[in-house]
């Protein structure tokens, strides 16, 4: 059985599944009730002026029959009085001492804003912050959220302020809601931040109600944007938190956020850097007993792999996340058919025949049954026919050998400048 | 004697017995299994779809939403693709072709099928439209699947077409040959009607040959097309089939979609001759209609039964009993004429016949009695030689011989499809078949009549 454990910036918590700050954690019943299920630490609903909500907040994207691919909020920071929500989390805290409590911040980018909420919820016993410069909706209107997280230099001094009167750790939380989510990370670093969380949820309208013609959801017959998060975000934090893990100037801990749903999910982020993770959508699909899988899962992966702590999966994904100038130009592969796996579904032949190289024949034996045939000579090694097969070891892609040294895009262009007295490498 | 009727039979209300067995698919259920699909690209199952339905769209579009498309690609192929949905041997069609079962569970085909003609039927659809008339007319006679699909091509390619149909409705075997819990009547009558909107003239109630002429029908009309299935069960030839309480399996099965649900048979021991798909529906009506006992005596075995698999499970759960090998020697009455008991044989296989099934051979000394109240025969059907005959036309004992590539007869006016063409090695028997084959002879009478070197000389 191998240590669960993290440490996140001096944060430490009995396993690496945290609920991220939402619906789940908005009240001491709720945190209490996850921490008997197991989550190893919560985000606190984010704590700042209350708010007034409205009526119809969630939506789903179902597809193909699976409920939940993706989920959208127009749910604002907690609603509850802030005396309320301090003296949960001080009973919270005091029942569960080794579990995280975490409380998440957001009020008006102004100093004393800052250090007056700061002292406050630390002085009940969290053991760190989270700045939520991340909510695309509704706070942001009012300046705050993702407003001020789409500003480096907004990120940069309010991070500087909460820094001022911080005695635990403080994590800032970031919007993917940008062009290039280091350029925020980086701000956070520079004001100081103890950690970064990444991604908050992404600009987002779940859907259009094709009889009524009103959004998905809607108030009163109107919309306003949301926050998408769930399975369908997945990689787009995944790629975040690897392009931010492997920026040497962003050197602080990582807590992953964005679709994971599962131990496998978690390992992913962990490997690509993430020192934790939060959770929010599969805890509301599923309630907070989905923890114990995850658990166990995790472990029983990390005995498989005859790793003794968790904290050892941290990163070693991310020296193999890179640039495209830096692959391998003369690496192949190619699709294989085991014909005898195969259904005959004819599914790689008609995708690769329409939508990419036309290099599977779909060929007829003696008895007339389908037999599908990859002329490798064609072959780009695209993937797209092992993708749309629903049988699991019908078609590999297999490595050909090269019969050229590996050679980059970047290698390219050095010999081709190098001969020509100009270098147009691809760099970040 | 074991009682049948613990099973799924009311016996204080017997026309319950007579509701659709099986519940469609939920729209959940519905959804769920049409997203299973994979989407076969040349899929296997259009392939074994004798009316070559487009399974995969019809599929595909249950699980996007669009219902009338979906009931219009299953219509579009077979005419009677509400009926086929419930009484198809899919697991032998379809179903059996699923890739699917290559790797997990073959796709609900036949369930899917159902789901979108119900949801065409409730919501009162409409989904084809004559084609501009050409002037040219043809007279269908009979107005089963096959005349009903023949019609509605004939009509949406401009001919002016009219069904001669011998019975009150139209709808043939689907109307009044299969037992209502497997195909209500109200779905043979929609497809009907989808016939009749397309100005399809149905004249029911009128017997060719004799409510009106086949000279009359044959001046008349540029092109007939004959698709008059076949007639009732033939006699058995064994002593007393006139008894009280000895019955054609077919009009057996009909009196109960035609007429209150009598209980004669409540309570009552039934053996029933044979063992195909007609012998089934007998036999499990019996049972519906409150008979304690019902077997079906069959002089082969299982290996040789004509029944689908389906049909056979069908009846083990209605407690239907079976009888291999064993043959009807004569029906006893008692003094008022009723049935009492029936006198049978033992049988053994013996050397294979000309249809390549072993024949069966009495075991001497081996007879015994059954004591029954009532016996229904299902041994086949006779055919429509006489009104064949009227029309002039080349058959073999009452299939009608004709050119497999043009459905034309010995007569190049006269076409024909359906069972009447079924047998001595020609054709199939199931009702998609003769769909097809309607679809397949409007399509030979159109390339004819379009032609212009006449072909009907």
């Amino acid at each position: 059985m191998a240590d669960l454990r993290i440490n996140l910036a001096g944060i430490e918590s009995p396993n690496p599944f945290w609920l991220a700050s939402a619906p789940p954690t908005n009240s001491g019943y709720q945190v209490q009730r996850a921490f008997e299920a197991g989550w190893g630490g919560a985000v606190w609903k984010t704590l700042g002026d209350p708010i007034l909500n409205v009526s119809s907040r969630f939506a789903a994207v179902h597809f193909n029959g699976q409920k939940v691919a993706g989920f959208n909020n127009i749910e604002l920071i907690t609603d509850r009085p802030l005396e309320v929500n301090l003296k949960e989390i001080y009973e919270t805290k005091k029942r569960f001492p080794n579990h995280a409590i975490i409380a998440s911040l957001m009020v008006e980018p102004k100093l004393e804003k800052w250090h007056e909420i700061v002292k406050r919820v630390e002085d009940v016993g969290v053991d760190g912050l989270e700045l939520n410069f991340g909510c695309p909706h509704g706070m942001a209107e009012r300046g705050m959220g993702a407003a001020s997280g789409q500003v480096p230099e907004l990120v940069e001094k309010q991070t500087y302020w909460a820094k001022e009167v911080a005695k635990t750790p403080v994590i800032v939380k970031l919007t993917p809601n940008i062009t290039d989510i280091t350029v925020t990370a980086e701000a956070a670093v520079n004001g100081g931040a103890d950690a970064i969380s990444m991604i908050n949820t992404i600009n987002s309208l779940a859907g259009v109600d094709i009889d009524s013609w009103n959004t998905i959801p809607h108030v009163a017959g109107k919309g306003a944007h949301g926050g998408y998060c769930g399975p369908a975000v997945k990689p787009i934090a995944l790629n975040m938190v690897g392009e931010c893990a492997r920026n040497s100037r962003i050197n602080v801990p990582i807590s992953g956020i964005g679709g994971i749903s599962n131990w496998k999910d978690a390992v992913e982020f962990m490997l690509m850097g993430a020192t934790g993770v939060q959770v929010c959508t599969a805890a509301m699909h599923h309630g907070f007993r989905i923890v114990e899988d995850m658990i166990d899962g995790l472990n029983n992966y990390l005995d498989e792999k005859g790793l003794t702590s968790v904290m050892d999966l941290v990163g070693k994904s991310v020296p193999k996340y890179s640039d495209w100038g830096e692959l391998d130009l003369n690496y192949k592969v190619v699709a294989r058919i085991n014909n005898d796996v195969c259904i005959k579904c004819n599914k790689c032949h008609i995708s690769c025949e329409d939508t990419s190289h036309q290099c599977i024949d779909l060929l007829k034996d003696a008895n007339g049954n389908s037999q599908l045939k990859v002329r490798e000579e064609d072959c780009v090694g695209c993937n797209l026919c092992s993708i749309v097969c629903p049988v699991e070891g019908a078609i590999e892609m297999v490595e050909v050998p090269s019969e050229l040294p590996p050679m980059t895009w970047n290698e390219h262009q050095a010999v081709i400048g190098a001969a020509s007295g100009a270098i147009d490498p691809i760099t970040k | 004697m074991s009682s049948v009727n613990q099973l799924r039979v009311s016996l204080d209300h017997l026309h319950e017995n007579f509701q659709e067995v099986y519940p469609g698919l939920t729209k959940q259920e519905a959804i769920e299994e049409a997203n299973r699909c994979l989407y076969c690209y040349d899929a296997p199952c259009i392939n074994a779809c004798p009316t070559g339905i487009n399974i995969p769209s019809f599929i595909k579009k249950i699980a996007s939403g669009n219902l009338k498309g979906s009931a219009k690609t299953i219509m579009e192929a077979n005419p009677i693709g509400a009926s086929c949905a419930r009484v198809c041997p899919t697991e032998e069609l379809c179903e059996g072709a699923c890739v699917l079962n290559h790797s997990t569970k073959p796709i609900r085909i036949g369930n899917l099928q159902r789901y979108a003609t119900d949801w065409a039927i409730k919501n009162e659809q409409v989904l084809f439209e004559a084609g501009k008339k050409n002037g040219k007319t043809v007279a269908i006679v009979g107005g089963g699947p096959a005349g009903l699909a023949a019609a509605r091509e004939l009509a949406r390619l401009g001919y002016e077409v009219t069904i001669f149909e011998a019975e009150e409705k139209a709808g043939g075997l689907n109307t009044y040959g299969i037992v209502s819990f497997r195909l209500p009547k109200e779905v043979s009558y929609w497809e009907v009607n989808q016939v009749k909107s397309l100005h399809v003239n149905i004249r029911t109630s009128t017997r060719v040959g004799q409510d009106i002429s086949v000279d009359e029908i044959m001046s008349k009309h540029d092109i007939v097309l004959l698709a008059i299935g076949m007639s009732k069960v033939p006699d058995i030839g064994i002593s007393g089939e006139e008894l009280l309480g000895v019955y054609d399996a077919i009009e057996f099965v009909k009196e109960t979609k035609t007429k209150p649900i009598s209980n004669r048979l409540l309570g009552k021991r039934v053996a029933v001759i044979g063992a195909g798909n007609t012998a089934i529906d007998a036999a499990t009506c019996s049972v519906r209609l409150g008979a304690d006992n019902v077997k079906i005596l069959y002089r082969r075995t299982m290996s040789e039964m004509t029944a689908y698999e389906f049909e056979y499970e069908f009846a083990k759960q209605d407690g239907v009993e079976f009888r291999w090998l064993t043959a009807p020697k004569r029906i006893i009455g008692d003094e008022e004429g009723n049935v009492k008991a029936i006198e049978c044989i033992k049988m053994e296989l013996g050397e294979q016949g000309e249809d390549g099934r072993c024949r069966p051979v009495p075991i001497e000394g081996s007879e015994f009695t059954l004591e029954v109240d009532a016996v229904i025969k299902a041994i086949g059907q006779s055919r429509y030689v006489g009104l064949i005959e009227q029309f002039e036309l080349e058959h073999m004992d009452g299939v009608v011989k004709i050119n497999p590539t043009t459905f034309q007869t010995s007569n190049k006016k006269v076409f024909a499809c359906g069972d009447v063409i079924f047998g001595k090695g020609q054709g199939e028997a199931m009702v998609v078949s003769a769909a097809q084959q309607g679809k397949e002879s409007a399509y030979a009478i159109h390339q004819v009549l379009s032609n212009p070197v006449s072909e009907l000389a």
